[in-house]
């Protein structure tokens, strides 16, 4: 026997996902609505107009916004997926002294949150000059990619040893080895781990909120918040910009869901 | 053995060793120089100032101006004379205890519904889990629009219903749990995904076996799903605990705390102490505050687990 037929599971799948998506469904409707009719009553989902022009007049905007965004993600995923996998494949594959102590304080860091350091964080770097550069916004993260480090240690350590002994055999140097034989063999971890930092990186509030002053340097998503008063002050072109903020990440989700789910559960219960 | 042979020996053996201590500082030169990026980012952007946040906390500090010692004056002043943060904190509880059942329940249902292999159950999947990757501005906004008490989306829909809905957001009573509906809406995915996980590791033999003894639907979801789930639910209990009690973003784009101090959370009244106020002292001891409550009840949770999870 089962609890609910098909149908019914259908149904109540079906009232959920409405839910889910028509809050997005109306952000898209929004942004080709003209002005007057976005909030209408009785409240209208579907799109009912084809108001482009609100694209063209929210192109002139944030062109240089989005470039930020793209920018500071790409800085991000390359970064961290450089730096945590050196130190993951060190952690899992290299015999040195201390290895075990040193894994063992980075991972007690997570433990700490990260307003206890970002606040002395900012005082330092309004020292050094960095308050309203992009700086803030990726050497810190690219230097502490602590999860990700986990996650690719756990990685190295599934791939077979015999890979490692045959580029020994032919005379690899450790970072050769490290490079041009483990590193292919760990994709799933790094595609996991590139996905994850893409999202945090493009979805990040807090960081280009206490940083950025200047518009030319601020990211799509705050510069929504940021900048709503000046030039978003119409709900159809903020729902437009909205979109746009969104349309990438909704894209990249799609694309490498498998990896990003495999992420998520790596972190969650295997670790 | 002639002397000689023994001293090349002995020489020979001196060699291996030096050899091998070589050997070792190269590899141990090797393994530092593979975690030196991550080594310096931990000391010099998290170590250092933690240590510079600990001493903060003990402070008068405008971040510009020389700190000013002045012991835990910070920490008392906290709990006796800040109304604000008493009810800041109050705040964040009220939306912690709120928002955990919802997401942790919603989401075992959605993760049972999308477990069974029926044909677009991907399609489903993606659309509940999609306003989790959704950047919160984006979110905050169509959602701010949504609760406008006279042309919104919500009291429309409720109007069809022959509802009079309530002023939503700019309600002391309402603003919060508008906050909180938006908040579970936008995290469900993540629950989801653990549990659908946990429930496709489920062992297939103990499902076939309850039902020769004749175990239907419901019982076998009492009596072998939930409790196998358990070690899930305790990770999701840690995890979203820790995240709900640093909720910021939402809050920031939806109210700005408001109306008056009606949804001002403890990650929100921190901001503004250390980036409107140039508090910075102050906020640090309110950081350490939040430490030490993130860390006491995970530690409690992690210490009742005997009670109630259930490892095979």
């Amino acid at each position: 026997m089962r609890l609910v037929s098909k149908t019914s599971q259908y149904v109540v799948m079906s009232l959920f996902a409405i839910v889910f998506l028509a809050p997005l469904v109306w952000m898209i409707s929004a942004s080709l609505r003209p002005e007057a009719k976005v909030l209408s009553v009785p409240p209208k989902f579907l799109p009912t107009d084809a108001h482009w022009d609100n694209y063209r007049q929210v192109f002139e905007l944030i062109p240089v916004f989005l470039w930020n965004s793209v920018k500071l993600a790409g800085l991000n995923v390359v970064g961290i997926l450089i730096v945590a996998s050196m130190a993951g494949y060190a952690f899992a594959r290299l015999k040195f002294a201390g290895r075990d102590a040193a894994f063992m304080v980075l991972l007690a860091t997570s433990i700490i949150p990260g307003i206890a350091y970002l606040i002395p964080q900012y005082i330092v770097f309004r020292q050094i000059g960095w308050v309203d550069t992009q700086y803030p916004l990726w050497v810190p993260k690219v230097l502490t990619p602590v999860f990700a480090t986990f996650l690719m240690r756990q990685s190295f350590l599934t791939v077979p040893q015999e890979l490692e002994d045959a580029g020994k055999i032919d005379g690899a140097s450790t970072f050769g080895i490290y490079w041009r034989i483990m590193l292919p063999q760990t994709k799933p971890a790094l595609a996991a781990i590139g996905v994850f930092t893409f999202l945090e990186s493009w979805n990040d509030l807090f960081g280009p909120l206490i940083y950025i002053n200047s518009e030319n340097l601020q990211t799509l998503p705050v510069a929504l918040a940021q900048f709503q008063g000046e030039y978003f002050t119409q709900i159809s072109l903020l729902m437009c910009g909205a979109t746009v903020s969104v349309v990438p990440v909704i894209a990249v989700f799609l694309f490498a869901q498998r990896y990003f789910i495999q992420g998520i559960t790596m972190t969650g219960m295997k670790g | 053995m002639s002397m000689a042979t023994i001293t090349m020996a002995r020489d020979r053996g001196a060699v291996q060793v030096a050899d091998v201590r070589r050997a070792r500082r190269r590899q141990n030169l090797t393994g530092w120089l593979f975690i030196s990026p991550i080594v310096v980012g931990v000391v010099a952007f998290q170590f250092f100032p933690i240590l510079v946040s600990m001493a903060a906390s003990l402070t008068d500090w405008n971040g510009i101006a020389a700190p000013k010692f002045v012991g835990l004056k910070n920490f008392t002043e906290m709990f006796s004379d800040d109304p604000l943060f008493l009810q800041t904190f109050k705040n964040t509880v009220y939306f912690t205890l709120a928002s955990i059942p919802l997401t942790i329940g919603i989401g075992l249902v959605l993760a049972l519904l999308c477990a069974r292999p029926i044909r677009g159950v991907a399609f489903f999947r993606t659309a509940y889990f999609a306003p989790y990757v959704t950047n919160v501005v984006a979110i905050g906004f169509v959602w701010f629009w949504f609760f406008q008490p006279d042309n919104g989306v919500i009291n429309g829909l409720l109007d069809q219903l022959g509802i009079h809905g309530p002023q939503w957001l700019s309600s002391s009573s309402w603003a919060m749990p508008a906050v909180i509906m938006v908040s579970v809406w936008q995290g469900i995915g993540y629950p989801m995904i653990i549990l659908l996980a946990g429930l496709q590791g489920l062992p297939a033999e103990y499902f076939e076996s309850a039902r020769i003894d004749g175990a239907g639907a419901w019982q076998r979801l009492r009596f072998i799903t939930l409790p196998l789930l358990t070690p899930h639910f305790l990770f999701l209990l840690i995890t979203q605990f820790i995240t709900s009690f640093q909720v910021f973003g939402l809050i920031y784009v939806m109210t700005k705390g408001g109306p008056g101090h009606a949804t001002s959370v403890y990650i929100f009244n921190i901001y503004q102490n250390a980036f409107s106020y140039g508090k910075v002292g102050y906020a640090s001891a309110m950081a350490w505050i939040l430490f030490a409550v993130i860390a006491a009840v995970t530690y409690l949770q992690w210490k009742l687990q005997k009670r109630w999870v259930f490892y095979t």
